[in-house]
């Protein structure tokens, strides 16, 4: 296997992650994107661990991690999501302008 | 560094390259479409390729925990959201925001610089697949043996993250102020 095909395969993913983080008003669409972008690295960490045969397996374990942190990350931005809409009836990102420039 | 060609690629690429389409292009539907559970939904499709991904990178360990957290646990969290915010079920045209034409050319141009260093970085990479380097047996005794401390770190993150939610989301709670 070619390093190169997941390599670009990871950079794609990545860069359509930021579009949808860039792009989207829903915060949930947004967060979705992120996690589009973690699994890129993940694909990446996966992809170079198997190419250097790393003895620690540091990449594969790294991508347990980030799972990890991913799921607890959404846990509580979903929390916090919550929490803005029984507050501001509104979960758009363009319409939370309190903390804005006028 | 290595005499392997790009051309004819083996079975393995062809299928992970098949596999990376289906991601790429799923992913594609999730950041354009215009329903909010389909976007969950082509989620799941995304995240089931590249655990298909994973499997051919001989990281099978990682592929199942793929599907069980991220397909089992984090979709079904992102379509819980969806519901309780109360969002539109079916279509609806306000999902993009103002700044699309400037969000599609920041990601293109990201796009084209990381692929373009990827391949003149690792033109001649080549990794050879062997399997067993990410079954269960091997991933287990590297974490227990090796990644103990960062282990424990991150339950109690978890355990943390757990009580912040709980604490975030009950209304009966009030501050002291």
């Amino acid at each position: 296997m070619h390093v190169v095909y997941p390599a670009v395969v990871a950079a794609l993913l990545f860069s359509i992650g930021v579009y949808g983080v860039l792009a989207r008003r829903n915060t949930i669409l947004v967060l979705m994107s992120v996690e589009l972008m973690l699994n890129a690295v993940n694909l990446n960490l996966i992809a170079f661990d198997v190419w250097l045969r790393d003895v620690l397996h540091s990449g594969q374990v790294l991508t347990l991690f980030v799972i990890v942190i991913a799921a607890a990350e959404v846990g509580i931005g979903l929390a916090i999501v919550l929490a803005v809409f029984r507050t501001r009836k509104a979960i758009e990102l363009d319409r939370l302008r309190d903390l804005g420039e006028p | 560094m290595s005499g392997v060609g790009f051309w004819p690629p083996s079975t393995l690429e062809v299928v992970f390259l098949l596999l990376g389409l289906v991601a790429v292009g799923s992913a594609l539907m999730v950041v354009t479409t215009k329903q909010l559970v389909h976007a969950a939904l082509w989620l799941v499709v995304c995240f089931g390729a590249l655990a298909g991904c994973y499997l051919v990178l001989t990281a099978e360990f990682v592929a199942w925990v793929q599907v069980l957290i991220y397909v089992g646990a984090v979709v079904v969290l992102l379509l819980f959201g969806i519901m309780l915010t109360r969002a539109p079920i079916g279509r609806s045209d306000d999902l993009d925001s103002g700044n699309r034409v400037a969000a599609a050319v920041v990601a293109v141009a990201t796009a084209g610089v990381l692929v373009s260093v990827v391949v003149g970085g690792f033109q001649h990479a080549y990794a050879d697949l062997q399997p067993g380097a990410g079954s269960a047996e091997t991933l287990g005794a590297s974490i227990f043996r090796n990644w103990v401390l960062p282990f424990e770190a991150l339950s109690v993150l978890l355990l943390a993250a757990l009580i912040g939610a709980i604490v975030l989301s009950r209304t009966d709670i009030k501050g002291r102020g």
